[in-house]
């Protein structure tokens, strides 16, 4: 039994974040954010991740891939949350080796309005339905229409209807990428969940207000300590999820169960931290300048990605 | 990362299992809660079981008579225990978790051969005199005074929230010894033999109808000065080893109970009419279950996480991250216990059959919940410890 990271994971996690700095920091992405939705993701920093090997992490060696665990992924996506990376990220991993195409997005047929993330940047999109699995070509999408993103880094195309397109798996793969997207979103959580809480402390020990940090006042120390503790608790819930998703003794049952306890506990830590971010910011906090926001907008749009918050209270309840 | 056994965890948790379900169904049943010579013997019968079956003290070193347990091995006994329905530790808490590592870390040979062997086998029942009326968070305000005359102390003072004092042998016991001298540096740590005389016990009743705790008065009680643990005025750096322990694992059994408990009540959810309507189709409740045993599960992910990142003790400060949110968790648990029982949950006797333990043990229960955010250092003052030793924000209470 070990939940921590060996020294070959942490090597890892410092690499990607060495990548996210070096190829899309802070500036950059704010850049992109500003100029058109076909510029997110940024093809030459999506080329250094599928490079570094994020997206064909969990591939065999022998298929060209990294041939890592859950584990690794949920540590790399973690980072790729903490640097607020745009892009398709869970949709392209999954399909790593399975759908061809650089850039390929997800969208689960769940009613209207049907919005597809990142549209114009993409190869091919791929379909979830209770039936299945079905790649669909971006050419065939007649009558996408861009909408006002909620996050200037998640922008996303209404569609009116999702053409047949080509069948690719049955049930049974619309339900392993469900659950492990679902794992994917919740590391990407927890990530942005650490990312608010370490810019909320950075303000509050350099903001001054009555003459002193306002990290020094009990009410926002005890606003972080509760932060910390629900970032604390949502990582060690993903990482159980994840060693246990990597363990073929494990069945489908209790592999759910701490997926969605790991999705309640990330989307909370994630939404809760994003917001006491930008109220720990102030006024500050309100505005375009201040990053807070981002945490905020992009924690809310994984909410919606592989069962809501509440579906996932409900699921840890039914398989209880 | 795994969550797997190795192989000697592995037995080490067979063997276990194998031993309590052999030993719990004979225990015998669970005495009065008011009734503390009952609890007492109840308790150290308990631990007498266990010391004859090699699992008293499983985390305490084999040098002072304990099993050597790793912390992996020491969580899978808390688990394993908790999950058999085995008694919880009870009467032996102090003497297990704090004088105990107290004394190994820091006792002179003489107290350790005295008071380790006997600690372990339930021959000995130990409580805190740490806080007193004016000494609640703020410890270190303590004024209960110790004069040196000669080999002995003369004590005089007024402890409080002291458990199961009128059935303990020893006390831990801080006094203040240097009464001139920085708060911090004026105090030490002394053994204090409940039969001295000049000690009175008097039970205080708690919210709970019953008399968990107690006060100890004090009145020039002579203490050898033999009995202090550490040195003369360095007592509060004494009391901070036992806080180590109280704020790291003391916390795992309880997370498993609460585990269990969360389960149980999910069962009882799908049985249960709550003011004539099924209780499962409230999805309202449903959402709360889910969440709370979600906070629980990743808790119990959290124990496990903190014992491998640290290889021994939670270091205290992580501790405080464990108690701050096992408190709330626990009490959000009972709340929702509570609101399945519906008018059930007017009364501590068992009233609703199908309720696992009782739904007098749930109401009681919610009771006692509402000591967890104050009793081993309020959730506010966790808080305060999480800010300024983790995230490194200023020190002080502004």
């Amino acid at each position: 039994m070990n939940l921590v990271a060996s020294k070959d994971q942490e090597a890892l996690v410092r690499g990607v974040r060495e990548l996210v700095a070096g190829t899309q920091p802070r500036e950059r992405l704010r850049a992109l954010a500003e100029g058109p939705a076909a510029g997110v993701p940024d093809r030459a920093g999506w080329a250094a991740l599928g490079g570094a090997g994020v997206f064909g992490l969990r591939r065999p060696e022998a298929a060209g891939g990294v041939g890592l665990g859950m584990v690794e992924a949920v540590l790399v996506f973690e980072e790729l949350g903490r640097g607020l990376v745009p892009g398709p990220l869970v949709a392209t991993h999954l399909a790593s080796g399975v759908v061809d195409g650089a850039v390929v997005g997800l969208v689960e047929e769940v009613g209207q309005p049907i919005l597809v993330e990142y549209l114009e940047a993409l190869d091919v999109l791929v379909v979830l339905d209770a039936s299945g699995v079905r790649a669909v070509e971006v050419a065939e999408l007649r009558g996408a229409l861009p909408v006002t993103p909620l996050d200037p880094l998640t922008p996303v195309c209404r569609v009116g209807e999702l053409p047949p397109g080509r069948r690719i798996g049955g049930p049974d793969l619309a339900e392993k990428w469900r659950r492990e997207g679902a794992a994917l979103v919740a590391a990407l959580q927890v990530g942005l969940a650490a990312a608010s809480l370490s810019a909320a402390v950075t303000y509050a020990l350099r903001r001054e207000q009555f003459g002193r940090p306002i990290g020094s006042f009990q009410a926002i120390k005890h606003l972080l300590a509760d932060l910390h503790a629900r970032v604390e608790l949502a990582r060690a819930g993903l990482y159980a999820a994840a060693a246990l998703l990597d363990d073929p003794e494990v069945g489908e049952r209790d592999r759910d169960r701490a997926v969605s306890v790991a999705r309640v506990c990330a989307a909370e830590a994630a939404e809760r931290g994003a917001r006491d971010a930008i109220q720990v910011h102030g006024g500050m906090g309100f505005t375009w300048e201040v990053d807070a926001h981002l945490f905020l907008k992009r924690a809310w749009v994984l909410s919606t990605c592989f069962g809501s918050p509440d579906q996932h209270a409900e699921r840890v309840a039914a398989l209880g | 990362m795994d969550l797997c056994d190795s192989p000697e965890e592995g037995r080490f948790r067979h063997e276990l299992r194998s031993w309590l379900a052999s030993v719990v169904p004979g225990l015998p049943p669970r005495p009065d809660p008011d009734d503390w010579p009952a609890r007492r013997a109840y308790d150290t019968h308990w631990q007498c079981l266990l010391h004859d079956a090699g699992y008293a003290g499983v985390h305490w070193p084999r040098e002072w008579g304990g099993r050597g347990a790793t912390p992996a091995e020491h969580l899978i006994y808390l688990e394993e225990t908790e999950r058999a329905g085995a008694p919880y530790v009870g009467t032996n808490f102090v003497g297990l978790l704090h004088a105990g590592p107290t004394l190994m870390a820091l006792g002179t040979p003489e107290q350790r051969a005295r008071h380790l062997p006997r600690i372990l086998a339930g021959e000995e029942v130990w409580c805190q005199g740490f806080s007193e009326p004016e000494a609640g968070s703020d410890l270190a305000a303590l004024r209960t005074r110790a004069v040196r005359d000669g080999d002995e102390y003369v004590v005089t003072g007024h402890k409080v929230w002291t458990s199961h004092a009128s059935v303990a042998d020893y006390c831990e016991l801080l006094v203040r010894t240097a009464p001139d001298a920085p708060r911090h540096r004026g105090i030490s740590w002394l053994i204090l033999p409940m039969d001295s005389p000049g000690v009175q016990v008097r039970p205080l009743r708690t919210l709970m109808g019953s008399a968990e705790f107690s006060e100890v008065f004090l009145d020039d009680v002579r203490i050898p000065v033999a009995n202090r643990v550490g040195s003369e005025n360095d007592g509060w750096r004494v009391a901070m080893v036992t806080f180590a322990f109280e704020r790291g694992t003391a916390f795992a059994g309880e997370v498993v109970g609460s585990l269990v408990l969360a389960h149980e009540l999910t069962v009882l959810a799908r049985s249960t009419t709550v003011a004539g309507q099924p209780a499962w189709e409230d999805v309202g409740l449903r959402r709360e279950l889910g969440r709370v045993s979600a906070e629980l599960e990743a808790l119990w992910a959290l124990t496990r996480r903190s014992v491998s990142a640290v290889d021994g003790a939670v270091a205290g400060a992580g501790g405080s991250v464990l108690k701050l949110s096992y408190s709330q968790a626990r009490q959000r648990l009972l709340e929702l216990a509570a609101g399945l029982l519906g008018r059930a949950a007017l009364s501590t006797d068992d009233l609703t059959p199908g309720v696992p333990g009782g739904s007098g043990r749930l109401v009681a229960e919610r009771l006692h919940a509402l000591s967890l955010t104050i009793a081993a250092g309020s959730s506010q003052i966790q808080r305060d410890i999480v800010a300024e030793r983790i995230l490194g924000l200023p020190r002080g209470r502004g």
